[in-house]
């Protein structure tokens, strides 16, 4: 029932509420005495060199798009689990089907070194 | 007016004691896990305030409200001020679907805020969304560490998120329900946890949740010796509480969902046999708080044994090892219960 | 034109009941509207994280209103494969290439002249379909269509085979992921 989700919502403000309460009264109790130093960013005590934007290895790139195509994999398995009595037999060699596709993408990226972090 | 008092009044009362339980019993998961840490490395941990140092998470909470927020000159303060904020809100309304008792339990309220019949996908959906919280916090501080320290902790979280997934497949298929009520009474109804009819599944998730939350010896995205703090190194004061609360608040979800799926939640042990039933005078949400510290205490043991991994083994393990091996686990699975249907 | 959902008159009367249709129509009116003020912030703002952020605020509204639709399996995965694991592919994306964005190429001042004709031409479609549009009474969608059972079996028989087809897809775009990025390692 829909209504079984509002107890959700309620928890979200709650949730969303408790930071929000805890920064606004810390300010009235914390102190603030900003100054250069203390407001660089830290680089082990030294002056920050150049900016720590800079690109970045891209297999964290690869990662995040593995990552993609496995999770909408991940989420087809899950109706079929719920519903594996019913499917039996027939939802087996669907999914074996399934799963040995992709297999073949997964064997290619181990195999292509695309798993391994240099 | 029923409606209203059974979904919002009853509801609201249960959510603000369980954000009070969560809040103090994280305060202290962190005086336990100095403690624990502390025996493990022969010494005494906290002993200053309080007797034993029982005092020592409010002076720690305390000091968190009043000491300086400081927000770095080049950080981006907008997102620098709301990535807490997504960490933390995550780690806290999956609380929301987690059953801790029966449905008639609580003056027949039941031991839930609700029960929804996609409550497992709901609490995976919710973790899913907490990462952003860290890429953005790191992102935000504009600062060398705590940039390379998100990227390797959402790179380190988002590998383990799938074999992760794949391990709570191998549980559905044979609970056939994402109810986490229906699963917990399935195993009732069965006579047995899902633990003893899928082991590897259960190994592959907490390992994975311990990956997920970013703990030893999975915590390289903080490890200070080589990134100072990693993604929260600019975060000081009530901030950096945010973050740490939510880390905690994590270790606390990943470990009542394994004692869900696995050890089956409120159910005192052997439910099925009626010589056991002694063990009732325990109400149900106590036995699921039980079980919940025995495996809040096995991450402090290992955090306290093991030694961190190296980067390149970590993320070997996650798509190598345990994404296989939880992909081989459902397939072998469904085999199995083929056999039984 | 839209299928806004309506309540009859006869229900208006604040019973428990009409509350809550009243509460649902208002809630929808504030998922709606929020969708609609991220997704033009996502065009809008200069920063790339904003933007990002937007969609985030975006993606999870369609998710409240799939919700509404009680299609509660298909907001839960709008949840975990957008806000989730594209977003924070987005956000990788956003951190490798934020320091080269003064090194993008500018575009051709003279964009305007295709912009221009083929924006109005697309405002014009859209409205066109709108108003040809016949508005669906509220309530047409099959109680618990949009449940994991209900998309489950449906998935797994009568479209079996774009499930299948799915895994060729998805394998094409492991495929072309390591190829596209192998080259720069």
């Amino acid at each position: 029932m829909l209504v079984s989700y509002v107890p959700i919502i309620i928890f979200l403000v709650v949730a969303i509420s408790l930071p929000v309460v805890g920064l606004a009264a810390g300010r009235l109790l914390r102190p603030f005495n900003p100054f250069k130093e203390k407001l660089m960013p830290y680089e082990c005590g030294v002056d920050p060199e150049g900016d720590a934007r800079e690109r970045y290895s891209v297999r964290y790139y690869i990662i995040a798009i593995l990552f993609v195509v496995f999770d909408v994999e991940t989420i087809f398995l899950f109706p079929w689990a719920v519903l594996y009595r019913k499917l039996a037999l027939f939802g087996f060699i669907e999914m074996l089907i399934f799963i040995l596709i992709l297999m073949v993408g997964y064997i290619y990226i181990w195999k292509k070194g695309a798993l391994e972090w240099v | 007016m029923n409606i209203l008092v059974n979904y919002v009044v009853i509801p609201l009362v249960k959510i603000v004691v369980i954000v009070a339980i969560l809040s103090g019993g994280i305060a202290y998961l962190t005086l336990m896990e100095r403690k624990v840490i502390a025996r493990l490395q022969h010494r005494l941990g906290p002993m200053r305030v309080g007797w034993h140092g029982i005092l020592q998470p409010i002076a720690d909470g305390l000091k968190f409200i009043i000491k300086e927020d400081i927000i770095p000159i080049k950080a981006d303060r907008f997102v620098f001020t709301i990535a807490p904020g997504i960490s933390l809100v995550p780690a806290f309304i999956v609380f929301s679907v987690i059953p801790f008792g029966p449905p008639d339990s609580l003056w027949g309220t039941g031991g839930y805020v609700t029960d929804v019949n996609i409550a497992l996908l709901f609490a995976v959906a919710v973790s899913s969304v907490g990462v952003l919280g860290v890429i953005l916090g790191g992102w935000a501080s504009n600062s060398k560490y705590p940039l390379l320290g998100a990227l390797r902790s959402s790179a380190q979280m988002v590998s383990y998120e799938v074999a992760m997934g794949f391990g709570i497949i191998g549980v559905l298929l044979v609970a056939n329900s994402l109810s986490l009520v229906e699963i917990v009474e399935k195993q009732r109804s069965m006579g047995v946890w899902f633990f003893f009819v899928q082991p590897i599944a259960f190994l592959i998730y907490y390992f994975c949740g311990m990956a997920e939350t970013n703990r030893l010896p999975f915590d390289l995205p903080e490890a200070e010796t080589e990134l100072v703090g990693g993604f929260h190194t600019e975060y000081s004061g009530f901030r950096f509480s945010l973050f740490f609360i939510a880390e905690y608040a994590n270790m606390i979800t990943v470990s009542s969902l394994a004692v869900t799926l696995f050890f089956g939640g409120w159910l005192r042990p052997f439910s099925s046999v009626a010589a056991l039933s002694f063990l009732d005078i325990i109400p149900p949400p106590l036995w699921f708080v039980i079980k919940v510290l025995i495996f809040l205490y096995i991450f402090i043991w290992v955090r306290g044994t093991l030694p961190r991994f190296r980067f390149d083994q970590l993320m070997r393990i996650g798509w190598k090892v345990f994404l296989p091996v939880a992909m081989a686990n459902v397939m072998v699975t469904g085999a199995i219960l083929l056999k039984f249907l | 034109m839209i299928a806004f959902p309506r309540w009859d008159k006869q229900c208006c009367p604040l019973h428990a009941g009409g509350l809550l249709k009243i509460m649902t129509v208002f809630l929808f009116y504030v998922f709606a509207a929020t969708a609609l003020i991220s997704a033009l912030s996502v065009v809008l703002q200069k920063k790339t994280i904003y933007s990002a952020l937007s969609l985030i605020v975006c993606l999870g509204m369609i998710a409240m209103l799939y919700t509404q639709l009680e299609a509660t399996f298909i907001a839960v995965v709008q949840v975990i494969i957008y806000a989730g694991a594209i977003m924070v592919l987005f956000l990788f994306v956003l951190m490798l290439l934020d320091p080269m964005s003064e090194a993008l190429p500018v575009p051709s001042k003279h964009i305007g002249y295709f912009a221009i004709p083929l924006g109005i031409l697309l405002a014009i479609l859209i409205s066109l379909a709108g108003i040809s549009y016949r508005a669906q009474p509220a309530g047409t969608v099959n109680e618990g269509s949009g449940d994991i059972a209900a998309v489950g079996l449906r998935l797994f028989s009568d479209y079996l085979l774009p499930f299948e087809a799915t895994s060729i897809l998805i394998l094409v775009a492991v495929l072309g992921a390591v190829v596209l990025a192998k080259r720069k390692l």
